[in-house]
């Protein structure tokens, strides 16, 4: 599923021209984005949660060459599904 | 930010009611709750993409008490953040 499929379904349901559609389906996005780029959850119920958490830096290694690196500090995004979602999933 | 708060933005910025912002937000979601139930793999650019994950069962313990536990197989939904959201986020 793509965000064109996303937006047909907005199509169907809401009555809205296609444009109409995929523009408040950007804007959704977008609103999204905006939160977790400031940081804020966003905790959505019967789906999941978004998080930001921080992670310390560590060493690591090349890959390829073996040499050894430090990895920074960095801010990185989680999901973390609900547990209405995991159960539907696994059909309990 | 929740789901309410998420439809208040959005009947702001996009001048729609609140009733037409819940439908759409709430279609948005059962989207994505329906193709991950499907077990689609579902890919939104500059955003991410949701990929269900199969586990194989284990024997686990309940950490308070230390008894056994079976744990039957499972399939769990993974978030990969796209390009874009990563770096937006780490910046």
């Amino acid at each position: 599923m793509t965000k064109s499929d996303i937006v047909e379904a907005v199509y169907q349901n809401v009555g809205f021209t296609k444009k109409r559609a995929a523009e408040v389906v950007n804007l959704i996005l977008d609103t999204m984005k905006d939160a977790l780029e400031d940081g804020d959850k966003v905790k959505i119920s019967g789906f999941g949660n978004f998080e930001i958490r921080m992670k310390e830096a560590r060493k690591g290694r090349n890959p390829q060459t073996g040499d050894e690196i430090t990895i920074s500090e960095r801010r990185v995004l989680s999901f973390k599904p609900s547990q209405v979602l995991k159960d539907r999933l696994n059909n309990k | 930010m929740n789901k309410s708060e998420l439809i208040k933005a959005v009947a702001e910025k996009g001048g729609l009611s609140m009733k037409a912002a819940k439908e759409v937000v709430n279609t948005f979601f059962d989207a994505h709750i329906e193709a991950i139930l499907r077990d689609e793999r579902i890919e939104i650019r500059g955003f991410g993409s949701f990929v269900n994950k199969c586990y194989d069962a284990y024997v686990g313990r309940n950490p308070k008490t230390g008894e056994k536990i079976e744990v039957p197989e499972k399939k769990l939904p993974f978030f990969k953040v796209g390009k874009e959201l990563k770096v937006r986020v780490d910046s």
